[in-house]
């Protein structure tokens, strides 16, 4: 159900600020989400201050800094620092992105940082995935086929069937945008979001796979798939430049020209 | 129906004591998109209209009534509130057709490439307002 305030417990409070160290030229702020199990209060912002002159230039790198630096307990989820692993996936000046692939000059004035939205928060920006986790697993998202592959060799593709899966195989399942539709915020409890209904596609898409109307099956009820309502946020925030509404929009289509 | 999510707010904290985890922040932090606006615009443009059918079903009953009755609406309808309460409803017909011309063109596969949803959405604000102004424009001088 749609519920636009925030519970009781989960109203931000004003938190600490960590003045920058005396001498620094090129000073910027982060106010940063925070929140312990262990101390029993509300989340709160923290500011840090930042000298941008000893510091990289990405969101992920003032992160470590500040972890290094200013604050060892805070807690954020990263791997790879190059966009390829989906770890650092945060809401970074209003938007969903990768920590690592956000320059911190794209940001104008203070950098807002918050986790992942309308999700559980386990520790300051690291969101609980579960649910998430459990909808990708419900998609069944492996290659199905009753055929036997040829003996000693791989299931082949043409060119043109292999380029069915561009612009969907690169996903890294970060999940910005499925956090970042207001559909799956207030009905993610069914509604699947644009992150596992582009996987959904992406083995509906495969010409190797031959579980599609199997898998068309599944996803035609009202919330899993048609709780789309292209808002378009998904498309927007993808750290990679995929475009989740289209596919979205191809399983929707694909629902129709098989009952026409 | 009970939510299934609720069950992840309950975690236990270091000393295994139950607590419950927070909400992320979201509406509080998102920065708006002219898409997001125009989509939520669609759904109250939307519930607009249909109030709006109201007052034309006042209008045909009380033709149907009486004279008085009509002249009432009427006087009504040619107030200066009424002449307001109109042209939201014809705003809100133009903004909710060219949107609804979008999601007919996104159900029939366009529209979605190239983030071409950025210009669609000033194109569907910019083509409610001029044509609801216009359609006023051209009634005002002909009425």
């Amino acid at each position: 159900m749609a519920e636009f305030q925030l519970p009781r417990n989960s109203r931000i409070g004003t938190g600490k600020t960590y003045k920058a160290p005396a001498g620094a030229k090129r000073v910027r702020a982060f106010n940063i989400y925070r929140w312990s199990p262990d101390d029993g209060q509300n989340p709160r912002m923290d500011t840090f201050e930042v000298d941008l002159d000893a510091c990289g230039p990405m969101v992920l790198d003032a992160l470590i800094k500040i972890k290094n630096e200013i604050d060892p307990t805070l807690t954020f989820r990263r791997s790879c620092r190059e966009g390829i692993c989906g770890s650092c996936a945060m809401n970074i000046d209003g938007s969903n992105t990768l920590a690592c692939l956000k320059p911190i000059d794209e940001v104008k004035g203070a950098v807002r940082i918050n986790p992942l939205p309308h999700m559980p928060v386990v520790k300051d920006l690291v969101p609980d995935l579960t649910q998430i986790y459990a909808q990708y697993r419900s998609i069944e998202p492996w290659l199905q086929a009753d055929s036997p592959p040829p003996p000693d060799a791989e299931r082949l593709q043409s060119k043109e069937e292999r380029a069915q899966l561009d612009g969907l195989w690169e996903c890294i399942l970060c999940f910005c945008c499925s956090t970042a539709c207001p559909s799956y915020w207030w009905n993610g409890d069914r509604y699947l979001g644009p992150a596992v209904l582009l996987q959904a596609y992406r083995w509906i898409a495969d010409s190797r796979d031959e579980r599609t109307g199997e898998r068309l099956d599944a996803l035609e009820d009202p919330f899993k798939l048609y709780r789309c309502h292209t808002i378009m946020n998904c498309t927007d925030v993808c750290p990679k430049g995929l475009n989740p509404a289209k596919a979205i929009g191809a399983i929707k289509q694909l629902m129709v020209e098989r009952v026409a | 129906m009970k939510d299934v999510r609720d069950a992840l707010y309950v975690a236990r904290n270091t000393e295994g004591k139950l607590v419950r985890r927070p909400m992320s922040p979201h509406l509080q932090v998102w920065r708006w998109t002219p898409a997001m606006a125009v989509s939520i615009m669609h759904r109250v443009t939307g519930v607009g209209l249909a109030i709006g059918t109201l007052l034309m079903t006042w209008w045909l009953v009380a033709a149907a009534t009486s004279e008085q009755a009509f002249a009432n609406v009427q006087w009504f309808l040619g107030s200066v509130l009424g002449i307001f309460v109109l042209f939201c409803w014809t705003l809100a017909l133009m903004l909710h057709f060219f949107s609804g011309l979008r999601h007919l063109a996104w159900d029939a596969g366009w529209g979605f490439e190239n983030r071409a949803y950025r210009t669609t959405s000033w194109f569907v604000i910019g083509a409610g307002i001029v044509t609801a102004l216009l359609i006023w424009i051209v009634g005002l001088a002909v009425w």
